[in-house]
């Protein structure tokens, strides 16, 4: 079972070599057993999980093969589950029990997948590290002494420590995309409106991006199989057909175009990160890619618009809770969501609109028209996602500047909506690292071909944390 | 720059302790400072971007469909009335 992808699991399970109750109850030990360590769930939902277990093995009975069916998962604790206590790692939400699923929970339910139970997080989706969650830090599998990235905390946790076979994520800013790089998972921001955003509880509305982990890239894409598409209840997901997203996942990098930014090489940059990236990009060569430098001029402008944009519509999401129909009253917020609901109050109030939340919109289009530019001349785009290798709990803690300034080479995807698949591509002080790949909207399939080639030559990912 | 503390918790509706009052502004005032950078942009005949999905428009049909029982929308609320959320009143007098 050691190092099981969701591929390997489908085979063993249509062959009958184990059942989904099993391969639940063999999950569920782990998670017992290593999750005090790392605090990467909240809730655990195991009678569920057992009972969904129970119908997937009829299923795989009767013939059936969905991508996803009777494979056991964790949900970032910001999924509406019905009747599972959901608590965005919020005091305010500590004892709200949702009425209703949301669309991605409902579409993996109907799928026949398991849900394990719900993982740790900044609360409400606020923070690079994890260390923001009112009910306390996820620790890194690979060196518990330091941060797993975040907002997504739990959830790559889960994945690498073999907690589970994937786990879903939100991704605003980076949540999916750093944390994947910081516990050496396949993370997955989707294009913006590509997954329903219904029933994940919002932070920031124009970029929230619905994704998640898994360990390897194909297994991400037969998970995305099962998440994509248009849904009624949220009106920003357009009607682009989903395509089989592992149908061509061996495609190849011959003659592919791969941008390399460099505005995203500048001096910060760990100059080992600087070299592992160029190491990749050095595979994609040999494998046939050609790699051309673009430019994306106002990529310093970006962490600058998110913290704008991205406050201002925090500001106006978390008005909601008021502790009238559910929830606590306001004095619950923790201190990160308490600033970020008054600096969004701030560039929005009168008189600072326009320096602010006008200005900051304008930028957005510049920012918008550099990557639209690039990908005239290119097919992708590589990067690294952090500047940083993970650092120590706590360091950041006192200084939000900094850890928002960890957000620097994320941040840019969701303002303009373009999908990205962070990779790992190695370990630096034993901590892993990993690299992002852009494409145009809704290139998921090319971005997949594209880390597929990457991890067929240097598969990082079999090498898991020594617990 | 400067950011009032106590005007903007009262916009967003936040009770704050007075102490968390002088830690705020330090820490807002700080990434203010920071963000205030976008003014080296230069901005002139550039539109918004508040959305990048291009869609406009987009309507349904206003068909009654299944949704939640009053019980369940209410069962979560801390005060009920006749089955109705019970919310303090918003006038002073009242």
């Amino acid at each position: 079972m050691n190092n099981l992808t969701i591929k390997d699991a489908r085979e063993k399970l249509t062959k009958k070599e184990i059942s989904s109750v099993e391969l639940t109850k063999h999950y569920l030990t782990i998670v017992k057993t290593y999750n005090e360590k790392l605090n990467a769930f909240l809730t655990i939902s195991e009678k569920e999980a057992l009972e969904q277990a129970e119908s997937a093995d009829k299923r795989i009975g009767e013939g059936d093969s969905t991508p996803l069916l009777g494979i056991p998962l964790a949900l970032k604790d910001i999924y509406v589950t019905k009747g599972i206590k959901t608590t965005a790692a919020s005091k305010v939400l500590e004892e709200y029990i949702p009425q209703y699923d949301g669309t991605a929970v409902m579409l993996l339910k109907n799928a026949g997948a398991v849900i394990l139970g719900k993982t740790n997080l900044d609360a409400w989706a606020h923070g690079s590290s994890g260390e923001n969650s009112d009910f306390g830090p996820t620790k890194n599998p690979y060196n518990t002494a330091f941060v797993p990235g975040g907002s997504s905390s739990g959830s790559p946790v889960t994945v690498a420590s073999e907690m589970a076979l994937a786990a879903s994520g939100t991704d605003t800013g980076g949540s999916i995309r750093l944390p994947a790089s910081f516990c050496n998972v396949v993370g997955l921001k989707p294009t913006y409106g590509r997954v329903s955003r219904y029933g994940v509880i919002a932070m920031s509305s124009s970029l929230d991006s619905i994704g998640h982990f898994t360990k390897t890239v194909e297994d991400n894409a037969m998970y995305l199989q099962v998440t994509a598409g248009s849904d009624p209840h949220d009106a920003t997901t357009p009607p682009v057909a989903v395509p089989n997203y592992t149908k061509n996942i061996a495609k190849g990098v011959k003659g592919l175009r791969i941008g390399v930014p460099k505005e995203y090489f500048i001096e910060g940059l760990d100059p080992r990160i600087k070299k592992m990236i160029e190491d990749a990009l050095k595979v994609y060569e040999k494998l046939g890619a050609e790699i051309i430098e673009v430019s994306l001029p106002h990529t310093s402008y970006a962490i600058e618009v998110y913290y704008i944009v991205q406050t201002a519509e925090v500001s106006s999401n978390l008005a909601r809770y008021d502790g009238i129909r559910f929830g606590k009253d306001r004095s619950h917020f923790g201190d990160e969501a308490k600033r970020r609901i008054m600096l969004g109050t701030y560039v929005l109030s009168a008189g600072y609109y326009d320096a602010f939340y006008k200005k900051a919109m304008q930028v957005r289009t510049l920012l918008k028209q550099d990557f639209d530019k690039a990908f005239k001349t290119v097919d992708v785009i590589i990067a690294p996602v952090s500047p940083t290798i993970p650092w120590k709990l706590g360091d950041k803690a006192d200084d939000p500047l900094a850890m928002y300034l960890s957000d620097i080479f994320t941040v840019h995807a969701n303002l303009v909506g373009v999908p990205g698949l962070a990779i790992p591509v190695g370990f630096i002080d034993s901590l892993p690292v990993g690299m992002q790949i852009f494409g145009p909207h809704f290139s998921e399939e090319k971005l997949y071909q594209v880390g597929f080639a990457y991890e067929a030559v240097n598969p990082v990912w079999k090498e898991r944390p020594n617990l | 720059m400067k950011i009032n503390i106590s005007h903007v918790a009262k916009l967003a509706n936040l009770p704050l302790l007075d102490s968390e009052k002088q830690k705020f502004e330090t820490q807002l005032s700080s990434i203010l400072d920071y963000i205030a950078k976008l003014n080296e942009v230069d901005t002139s005949n550039v539109k918004d971007t508040s959305q990048v999905t291009g869609l406009e428009n987009i309507l349904r049909e206003d068909k009654p469909l299944p949704s939640l029982s009053q019980k369940d929308a209410l069962f979560q609320a801390k005060t009920t009335h006749n089955g109705f959320f019970a919310v303090k009143g918003i006038f002073e007098n009242e």
